[in-house]
Formats: structure tokens, sequence, C-alpha cells
């Protein structure tokens, strides 16, 4: 099984081409790109699909599906990522295989003893993250993807009570959190493991495929933890506006 | 049509006609839609998906929700554009997409998606100006209209009096400085409480109404005569309202719609004669949402014909945000060389005639 690997939920843009070795029924990343700097993704994503395939002479129909970080993450970089995949998978007649961001950042600490936590900077002070460990050598989702405040993750890691490995742009806007709250030894993952990396979520895929974890491209859509504004306001007018009427009788 | 049919075989090398089939699509602002279009004229599909009734909660369109409704409808609505023009993405010759101005989150699924389609499918990409797509929605319908001509395009979003001197070679004539005119619909619709999108809704109740009933302006833009201006008829619409209001008098709704439709038509028109005895031409053309109200259409074309200008005018589904209206803008640009790169962004304020 080959597949191309897309994550473009946050700064970096990340492309790459995952294999499954039957033979010897392990994994091989063949080629990965990435760039963690200030440009659209809309003007690199593709280019870099591009220069990529051209390098290796890959035949795009040679792919048996697309993985793609199905977020959270930007809202605008999530979609660019998610209709790259969906028009490619259109045009290949292929399966996407949707991958939760922060598993995709947790999945890069192979091997890694004791919890792991991705920090993605989310704004309006919360980060994405969730709670990850291998156990027994196999990922293992702990804590789902979710949106909280620093502290609330924080608090939830001083619970378990285990030494843990933080990741990811949230690192360093809630760096004073950590320092403050966390109860438990902590420690940083090095640069080259700290943000998205296609590479890993391209593996990762590939235990999901295995598990059958593949949808039709068509019904696909990112999932963005998150309402938009607007619809946060209007709930929110409608919450108070319910409680005044019930208030009223 | 014969001669161009001559021309083009004069072109192709095996002395065939070959008709160039291209796949559009468009999501600037809340319409998702693919078309397949043949040699710019014959619309083989035109599938829209419309969030109309999602943005009716908030009263105009959220760009967010838009940008998340057609990352989800992107691919069904290219699917059915594909089977209803009973052709297979190989048949296509190029892909085109709508890449400004509008919504920038909206553009940004149609261009990613429409890349990697032309990508993966070894085809052609080349990125469309949405007022180009409008004014080209006259061809479809009217297989002998070729420039030069002049066309009013009208919608939420804008208003401009464009030259077209040729396929794809525009010059702007006028434009608003201020609110669009679909946008002032929206806005006096919103002030009598008829709600979105106001366009259709005021020129329904208008229709019971007196267009002379209340006196409101006609603005003109000193010194730029193709200049529009609608703010200034938005304004007194609203003061008429609080004046009324002041005074304890009931406004009749009916009325107030008839004459602010009146004015808008009044300045339409006027500016699109005004301008084509300007520059001399012909033929006149109207494109966009508003060129879909009966009213304003009815009167403009009254006027070209007491003036003896030609008129032409798309059906109201080639009016509304389309793609088939993209695939045939894209087709001029195919002939004319006109590719895009796989850098090709969205451009949320794109100029018409830029690249």
């Amino acid at each position: 099984m080959r597949l191309l690997a897309i994550d473009s939920s946050g700064l970096v843009a990340s492309v790459a081409i995952v294999e499954q070795d039957e033979e010897r029924g392990r994994a091989v990343v063949l080629a990965e790109y990435m760039t963690n700097f200030k440009k659209t993704h809309s003007q690199t994503l593709l280019p870099m699909i591009q220069e990529m395939t051209d390098l290796m002479d890959l035949d795009l129909a040679s792919l048996d599906a697309v993985a793609v970080a199905k977020g959270p993450g930007s809202f605008t970089g999530l979609r660019i990522g998610s209709a790259t995949a969906k028009g490619l998978c259109l045009a290949l007649d292929r399966p996407i295989i949707p991958v939760p961001t922060v598993d995709a950042l947790a999945f890069q600490m192979y091997g890694m003893s004791g919890l792991i936590c991705p920090l993605m900077d989310a704004r309006r002070s919360q980060v994405y993250t969730g709670l990850y460990r291998y156990a027994n050598g196999r990922f293992t989702v702990v804590e789902e993807q979710m949106a909280v405040a620093a502290s609330a993750i924080v608090e939830k890691i001083n619970a378990y009570g285990e030494l843990v490995c933080f990741l990811g742009d949230g690192v360093e806007p809630n760096r004073s959190v950590l320092e403050e709250n966390c109860t438990v030894p902590w420690e940083e993952a090095p640069p080259f493991a700290s943000r998205q990396r296609a590479g890993a979520l391209g593996c990762l895929a590939l235990e999901y495929a295995r598990q059958g974890k593949c949808e039709h491209a068509s019904v696909y859509a990112p999932e963005y933890l998150r309402l938009s504004q607007a619809e946060r306001e209007r709930m929110e007018r409608e919450t108070t506006q319910s409680a005044g009427d019930s208030g009223e009788k | 049509m014969e001669q161009k049919t001559l021309h083009r075989q004069e072109q192709s090398e095996g002395g065939q006609d070959q008709a160039v089939t291209i796949l559009a699509i468009e999501s600037s602002c809340d319409e998702t839609a693919a078309a397949v279009v043949r040699n710019g004229r014959e619309v083989l599909s035109n599938v829209i998906s419309s969030q109309i009734e999602l943005h009716k909660l908030y009263g105009g369109v959220v760009p967010e929700i838009a940008s998340r409704k057609h990352i989800e409808k992107i691919n069904p609505v290219i699917e059915e554009a594909l089977c209803r023009s009973e052709l297979r993405l190989e048949d296509i010759d190029a892909i085109a997409v709508t890449y400004g101005p509008g919504l920038v989150g909206a553009l940004l699924v149609g261009v990613a998606e429409a890349k990697a389609i032309a990508f993966a499918s070894k085809k052609p990409l080349i990125g469309v100006h949405h007022i180009e797509g409008h004014i080209a929605a006259n061809f479809i319908e009217h297989r002998e209209l070729e420039p030069p001509f002049l066309c009013l395009v009208v919608s939420g979003g804008h208003t401009h009096l464009v030259l077209v001197r040729d396929y794809g070679v525009f010059d702007i004539l006028g434009r608003t400085r201020d609110d669009a005119a679909g946008e002032a619909f929206d806005k006096v619709a919103r002030a009598i409480g008829l709600g979105y999108p106001g366009g259709p809704k005021i020129e329904q109740i208008a229709r019971n109404g007196n267009p002379q009933a209340v006196l409101l302006p006609r603005a003109k833009v000193n010194g730029h005569p193709h200049d529009f201006s609608f703010s200034g008829l938005k304004s007194a619409v609203l003061n008429y309202i609080n004046s009324e209001k002041m005074k304890g008098r009931e406004i009749c709704r009916e009325d107030l719609a008839a004459s602010f439709q009146q004015a808008v038509a009044d300045v339409l028109t006027h500016h699109l004669l005004d301008a084509a005895e300007t520059v001399s031409v012909s033929k006149l053309a109207i494109a966009g949402g508003v060129a879909s109200n009966q009213m304003i259409r009815g009167q403009i074309e009254r006027a070209c014909e007491e003036h003896g200008y030609q008129f032409y005018f798309p059906s109201p589904i080639y009016c509304t945000d389309n793609a088939a209206m993209i695939g045939a803008a894209a087709y001029y640009d195919y002939q004319r060389g006109v590719r895009s790169d796989w850098t090709l962004n969205a451009v949320p304020s794109l100029k018409l005639g830029e690249r």
C-alpha cells in the first residue's frame, strides 16, 4: 500500500509518500517535504507535491489512497489540505484516510515512555491537544483530541502523575502555564519532531487504513473541533433568550 | 457563426473542428457550483448547490460557514456535473476555476480542488476572474453575441460598467464608489424587515407598490459620470423610515420597495445608455444577480429598444453565481493560451483585466 500524506493544519506545510513494505511488514517513508515559514499553503502545497513526485518519477496512479490531517487546526489551512486531497482522490478515484491532526503529531514521539502531549496553538486562550502513549510498543490514544485551555490539559496530566513530553507550536505561548502548573516531570520534543510531519501522519494512516478507517472523497470533510464565530454567537444568543423565556414563565 | 467555425478549422492541425470541453468550478461566495461547457457556448451541465437557507439565519453570508459548506459539497457537485454532461474526466480538455474576486476562504476551496484535479489528471488549469465569468454568461444563450459590447455587471458584490473590447480585453468605464447595487437591495430589505436575500423579496412586494410614492435620490458621482453610488440611496430609505416613525405614521413597505427599486433601475438605465453613447457601441448587455430582476431588466430593455441598441441578458440561472459562466469565460482564455500554474492562489480583491 502506498500513500500520499498531506498536513497543512498549521504553519507547517508537509507532504510525504509512505509505503507499507509488505515483505518486512513495516512502513517506509519514501519521500518527505516540509516547510515551516509564513507563505500561504495555497501557493506551496501543490508545488511541493509536484516537486516531490517529479523527483521520484512517481506515477500518481500508483497511489492507493491519500491521507490528510482532518483537523483540528487553522480552518483555512485544513480546507486547503482537504480540498487538495479531495481533488486528487476525485481525479484518481481513490479513498481518503483522514487522520486526527493531534494523533499524527503525537505519533512522531515513537517509543517514548510516559505520556505524549501535543499542544497546538488554537488562539482564544485554548490549545488543541490530546494524550497518547506507546503501550508495549503500540501507539495508544489516552485522551482523544480536544480544544481546551492549556491549564485544563495540565490538570489531567497531573492526575496521571507520569513523565510527559510536550510538542507542537502551542508549547511556546503556554510555557508559563506549564512551568507554573505542571507537577509531574516534563520534557520537550526536539525541533525535528515538534511540528506536523506528513511522514509520521502517513505511517499512522497506514495503521488506520488497516483498521478500515477510509472515507470516500465525496463525503470526507475536516473536523474543526470548534464552531464558527457566527454559529457560536447565535447559540449564545439563543441560550440567553431561552433562559430569559423560561425565567418569565 | 460560420466564419468562426472556419477560423477554428484553419487553426487546428488536422483540419478538423476540435471541440474544447472545460470543467469549471466556482466557489467565490455562497454557491458551490460546477459545470461542463463546450466551446464556451454550449452548456453540457450546470450544477449549483446554494447555501442561501443556511445564511438566512444570519441575515447575510457568513464567510466561515460558506467555506465549511463548500468543502462538504464540492466533490458531489463536480461529480454531478460530470455525470449530467455524460462525460468522464478523461474527456475534459481543461479545468477552470474562479480565483477572485470573492471571499478568500470560499475561493480557496475551489482553487485547491481545481489545482489538484488538474494536476492529477494532467490537464491545463485556467484561473478565471469572477466578473469576466458574469459577462461571459451572455455568450451561453446568445451565440451570435461577439465583442465589442458594453456590459453592466450588477450583483450583491459588484456594480461595474465594462466595455468588452474583445474576448478577455476589458475597459472598466465605471464602478460603484460604495455599496454594490445588490448590497443596497439587501440592506433596504433588512431595514423593512424582509430578510435575506433582499433582491427577490423586494422585487416581489414592489409589484404591489407605487414606484412614485416616495421621492428618492438618483445619485451621480461628481466628475465621474460612469461611476455609481448607492449608499446615499440606502441612507435616504433609512431616513425616510425613521422620519415616518417619528411622525407616528405606518410606512407602506410595498410603496417604499417599489420606489427604491425604481431609483436603482433609473440609475442603472441612465448610466448604461449614457456610457453607450460615449463609446459608441451598438450592443448592450447586463449580467450578475441583479440582472435577473425583471423590473430592472424590463426597463433597460425598453430603453434599449427606444434608442436602437441590441440588448442581451442571461436567463436567471446564468445571472446567479454559476460555473457555466466560468467555463464560458475560460474557453476564450484557453484559446488565447492563458494557463495558470500550481501556485495559483485566491485573490479576494482581484481587479478586472488583471492576471
